[in-house]
């Protein structure tokens, strides 16, 4: 019920976010999701890519520092309270967001937001036993 | 005006007689009594009777910073312990510190010497001395301290930092001499100015500095702002502490070594050939009168000359050129010696860092400012902003505890540190001396 995520490390110069994606581009890989998380002097930029394999060869070729973590992608009600009703799950069952973002496609008629837990197994189980459809990786990338 | 006529003004004839007695006296000394001099001297094929003549010091080995790391920590004293009443150490390249001892009489000349400098550069009995050196392991406090002292003036041991509070004791207190550092003066004058006091209201005549380089520019900007004459003075631990040389309020030209005390030569330093007065090299010292840490041919590694021109102050003993750089890579940080090795052996120890590394110094209002830009490898790397950001202040908590110097630090992409030749540039230095 994983979903890998490849993360990069940047400094924040002009020009390091059109070369991570230029590199994407030349390898054929198609983002499915993306986030970026900055401070004053470094960012990380987030990916959900088709080719976690391909990618990740192809940014550590041109001197990246890449990182391989498990976060869970969800499919939520794109209605008022949708987003909450899981939260608020989560937050029952101690279970703390790192951080999330959103997925480009739609999941039929729901969102499908990502989120890396502290506490991944127990996010899972917590979100299935009440119903959440958590979608799986092979499932998504080829969403 | 000066503290010791007699000695300060020997006639030439006369103070190299002295010199010679001194370290002859030194020499023999040292051999007896500390084995790595004894072994030095024998190595080199010369014993103490072979020093007949003052030029006979350039037959002796040098004595470098090495050495006195492989002697840690007390290997040099040339007394029983029982004898040495002080101890101070500056940092050393690998962590450990270099160690120098003081008898009761080292103290005693030392406090002599430190007087003499505080003359020389515009203090009397009468001062105030507002000393804003560091107390501590450092020589810098304490040496000027002791001075003071001696002298007879009254001496206000603030130390470094708490800046607001100096502010408010200069207002208090009326002191007429400042002694710290050269950047430290610039930035009591901007904290002063941000409290709305003036330094043409406060009392100082004088100003002491030194523990970094700094030039001549930067005496124009400190008397400009300071209102008072900036007086540079010269020394180091393992001479002695502050109080090895210092320039007159006459002349503002070149600093006046104690020479009665140390035997100044200026060096090239690759072949340690001695170069005559004039021609810049490497400053090298022997001590003459010093009982517990005496020294031989000791290799600063500052860059200066020397000038035996009579001064106008009437002083005859040689003035070295204000110190224009260094022979190996130690950074003066706020007064605080770094040698790149040393952040190096902190990443080092803190085993997942990537010893890739560049040192950024800066000049920003007056301070100093670190920055050490560390490169991020797979080990290190986390997805999470708040693990990087630990990574950073636990980097930098520990150059704090290891070399007592605040640094900032900044996370850099893998090879984004510039390598030339294979080997890496270690240190950009931006400030201007």
């Amino acid at each position: 019920m994983r979903v890998e995520q490849i993360s990069v490390f940047l400094e924040n110069k002009a020009g390091r976010l059109s070369e991570v994606t230029g590199i994407l581009a030349e390898a054929a890989i198609n983002i499915r999701a993306l986030s970026l998380a900055d401070t004053s002097d470094f960012g990380i930029l987030r990916l959900i890519v088709n080719d976690n394999v391909k990618a990740v060869e192809a940014l550590k070729q041109r001197g990246f520092t890449v990182g391989k973590t498990d976060v869970v992608a969800v499919e939520v009600d794109d209605r008022p309270g949708g987003l909450h009703r899981i939260l608020h799950f989560l937050y029952k069952a101690n279970v703390n967001v790192e951080y999330m973002y959103a997925f480009v496609q739609q999941s039929g008629d729901n969102a499908v937001i990502i989120f890396r837990f502290d506490n991944l197994d127990e996010a899972v189980r917590v979100l299935m036993e009440n119903g959440v459809k958590v979608i799986a990786g092979e499932q998504l990338y080829a969403m | 005006m000066i503290y010791n006529i007699e000695f300060e003004t020997l006639p030439r004839e006369a103070l190299e007689a002295i010199q010679l007695r001194r370290l002859q006296a030194t020499v023999q000394r040292v051999y007896a009594t500390v084995p790595f001099y004894r072994k030095q001297f024998d190595e080199a094929g010369i014993s103490p009777g072979d020093i007949r003549a003052l030029k006979d010091l350039q037959r002796l080995p040098f004595t470098t910073k090495q050495d006195l790391r492989d002697n840690y920590p007390f290997g040099m004293f040339a007394v029983p312990m029982d004898n040495v009443v002080r101890i101070h150490a500056s940092s050393g390249t690998t962590g450990k510190p270099t160690v120098v001892g003081y008898t009761a009489r080292d103290i005693d000349t030392w406090s002599e010497l430190m007087a003499r400098a505080l003359v020389a550069g515009g203090a009397s009995r009468g001062d105030i001395i507002h000393n804003a050196y560091g107390y501590g392991l450092f020589t810098g406090g304490l040496g000027i301290h002791y001075g003071a002292e001696r002298l007879g003036a009254s001496v206000i041991p603030i130390s470094g930092g708490n800046t607001k509070r100096q502010i408010l004791i200069m207002k208090d207190f009326g002191p007429t001499i400042l002694t710290c550092t050269p950047s430290y003066a610039l930035h009591l004058a901007e904290v002063a100015a941000e409290n709305g006091i003036g330094f043409e209201d406060l009392k100082f005549k004088s100003g002491i500095f030194g523990a970094e380089p700094w030039s001549q520019n930067m005496r124009d900007e400190i008397e400009r702002k300071l209102h008072l004459n900036a007086i540079d003075i010269y020394g180091l631990s393992e001479v002695i502490g502050p109080g090895v040389s210092i320039e007159c309020l006459e002349a503002k030209s070149g600093l006046h070594i104690f020479e009665d005390h140390f035997i100044p030569e200026v060096i090239d330093p690759q072949t340690g050939e001695v170069l005559p007065y004039g021609e810049m090299g490497e400053l090298v010292f022997t001590s003459i009168t010093k009982e517990a840490f005496p020294i031989i041919r000791y290799r600063t590694r500052d860059v200066t000359s020397l000038n035996a021109d009579p001064c106008i102050c009437g002083r005859t003993h040689v003035r070295m050129h204000r110190v224009t750089g260094r022979t190996d890579d130690m950074l003066i940080i706020r007064g605080v010696n770094v040698f790149p090795s040393q952040i190096e052996s902190v990443l080092m120890e803190m085993r997942w860092v990537e010893p890739h590394y560049q040192l950024v110094v800066d000049r920003v209002d007056n301070l100093d400012i670190l920055t050490v830009m560390v490169e991020v490898g797979e080990q290190t790397f986390s997805d999470e902003v708040r693990k990087l950001q630990d990574l950073e202040k636990k980097i930098s908590k520990n150059i704090k505890e290891y070399l007592g110097v605040s640094a900032k630090v900044t996370l850099v992409e893998p090879k984004s540190i510039p390598r030339s030749e294979g080997k890496a540039q270690r240190v950009i230095d931006k400030r201007k001396f």
